[in-house]
């Protein structure tokens, strides 16, 4: 049977173009595609949970250990564990990020979807979309098991929480568009830096000791970092179960200025790879 | 379809207005003031060897490369500032770019049917893959198809839109005679049918002895030629447009050896 061209084919078959609605078709344009990858391969999968997995299981155990021998950690219990799940938070959001980006890379697609219709805005929107998707696929089988084997329950910080991982996604996205600036500017060459960036945040952003035990110096730098203030504040919970709500504030306000600068640098490598001549250069 | 913006005088603009296009990298000259305009609904080869500007200049025509001076004005707009406003009116193909491998040929369709907008599609898309041969491949992952498979679902991609200006970077390469042919077929039925205009960047000389209208040739980023293949077969006094282009390509090595031999 032959397939008849849809009806009144001699018109364009094109919707509108400029509208919220034709903005928001495609970013889930977008998903679709990133979802399609999620879905089509197992191991991708599995990959997601793995490493957080691993990184669990051996700061619960550490922990139950140091619970047995030192009065500070049965006191404490619970606070390495909410270390390592919001840490994990933070980076598995920002290689969420940086990732999907890649993927277009990997697989020579960016030209396509650079010639697209597709605004910088809109890639960004379903970067930060599957970012989101990635995360809960990587974090759900993760606080379970924190909750079943360790016996604790991250959904029983209740709004601390939701505040700590507000500040953490929007943090991640902050240096997700910063690390695919990188790479837009600089192609695969720079592809260690996405993987990477998040790192140096780990001794600085104070996720297992309290920022009083940085030297002096290191101290303002830290507090210019607005995880510094989620680990902060997970530490005032746990250990003093009280919620600190103005430093929730002023990871919220740092954050804003951080995704602001994100964006700015983003839209700059963009531009600079389209004067460099970088954008039609990827994957080569 | 969106109306197209009409000059000052009510004429519609040309497709495609390049003005003294320019663009250095470094102190490289990759395209040095090369101007030209193309009618609607011709199909224009833009020809070169490799390093002599083309790709650049497509770069341009899609807007991922900004020129150094010069305007490339592509359905009445300046490619470096206002892309987003015709880049639903136009498409792209190349081998040398891929859809997403692990996604099945259907999931690449609708994906970009829904990034450029395309109404209906389902029945859409049910139509591309009829008119390309494609139904029995839809589930399919584009990354296990053959090359001339691969070549028909990125055309089929580059005609989901039904775009007003077609950009094709070597279509055929590395795809064997026949199913080359029934891709210039393809092409030819869709442009003259359409009305479509057409850049085509190939190496591939009797492709474009059949394709193209007009032939642009460029050298070391200038434009050297700009006529149809017939006056320019003519005017170098060859039998087809491939010995035109080694005749252009040899009287520069013949030029490289007499300037060495002079030294």
């Amino acid at each position: 049977m032959t397939v008849q061209p849809p009806a009144g084919s001699h018109a364009s078959p094109l919707g509108e173009q400029t509208s919220l609605a034709a903005s928001a078709r495609r970013v889930y344009g977008l998903i679709l595609r990133y979802w399609y990858v999620i879905r089509s391969s197992w191991p991708r999968t599995a990959e997601l949970i793995y490493w957080p997995l691993v990184q669990m299981l051996m700061w619960g155990f550490l922990q139950s250990y140091l619970a047995q021998t030192a009065s500070f950690a049965a006191k404490a219990a619970g606070l390495f564990i909410g270390a390592v799940l919001l840490w994990d938070i933070l980076v598995r959001s920002q290689l969420g990020f940086a990732v999907a980006f890649l993927e277009e890379i990997w697989s020579r697609n960016l030209g396509h979807l650079m010639m697209s219709p597709l605004r910088p805005a809109e890639l960004v929107a379903a970067l930060i979309a599957v970012s989101l998707i990635k995360l809960l696929v990587a974090m759900v089988p993760v606080a379970l098991l924190a909750y079943f084997f360790f016996g604790f329950n991250v959904l029983g910080l209740g709004i601390a929480f939701a505040a700590f991982f507000a500040n953490l996604v929007i943090m991640s996205w902050s240096l997700g568009l910063v690390s695919t600036g990188v790479v837009l500017r600089w192609g695969l060459g720079a592809e260690s830096f996405a993987w990477l960036v998040v790192f140096v945040f780990l001794p600085l952003c104070c996720v297992y000791y309290p920022v009083a035990t940085l030297p002096g110096w290191l101290q303002p730098v830290a507090l210019a970092l607005p995880p510094t203030y989620v680990f902060e504040g997970l530490r005032g919970v746990v250990l003093e179960g009280a919620f600190v709500g103005h430093l929730m504030v002023k990871s919220f306000v740092l954050n804003l200025v951080y995704f602001a600068a994100g964006c700015a640098v983003f839209a700059y490598f963009l531009q600079s790879a389209r004067v460099n001549g970088t954008l039609v250069q990827m994957g080569e | 379809m969106q109306k197209m913006m009409p000059a000052s005088d009510g004429a519609l603009p040309p497709p495609v207005d390049v003005r003294e296009l320019r663009k250095v990298y470094r102190d490289i000259a990759a395209v040095d003031g090369v101007s030209f305009a193309l009618e609607r609904g011709a199909i224009t080869a833009l020809l070169g060897g490799n390093g002599a500007g083309k790709t650049t200049t497509i770069s341009m025509l899609m807007g991922l490369v900004v020129p150094t001076s010069g305007v490339a004005r592509v359905l009445g707009v300046d490619m470096a500032r206002e892309r987003h406003k015709v880049l639903h009116r136009m498409n792209f193909e190349s081998p040398y770019v891929d859809v997403p491998m692990r996604l099945t040929v259907r999931q690449n369709l609708e994906v970009f049917g829904r990034l450029y907008g395309v109404r209906d599609l389902k029945g859409r898309i049910a139509y591309a893959a009829d008119d390309f041969r494609l139904t029995d491949l839809l589930d399919r992952p584009y990354g296990k198809l053959s090359a001339g498979q691969k070549t028909r679902v990125s055309l089929a991609k580059a005609l989901l839109n039904d775009p007003e200006l077609l950009l094709l970077d070597e279509p055929t390469a590395s795809l064997d005679p026949d199913t080359a042919d029934w891709v210039r077929t393809k092409l030819e039925l869709y442009c003259r049918g359409r009305g479509a205009t057409v850049v085509l960047a190939s190496h591939n000389m009797a492709e474009v002895e059949r394709l193209a209208d007009r032939v642009l040739m460029l050298e070391k980023g200038r434009m050297i030629a700009d006529e149809t293949p017939e006056e320019l077969i003519k005017r170098f006094g060859r039998a087809n447009l491939e010995e035109v282009f080694l005749a252009i390509a040899r009287r520069d090595a013949d030029g490289a050896k007499d300037a060495g031999g002079a030294s």
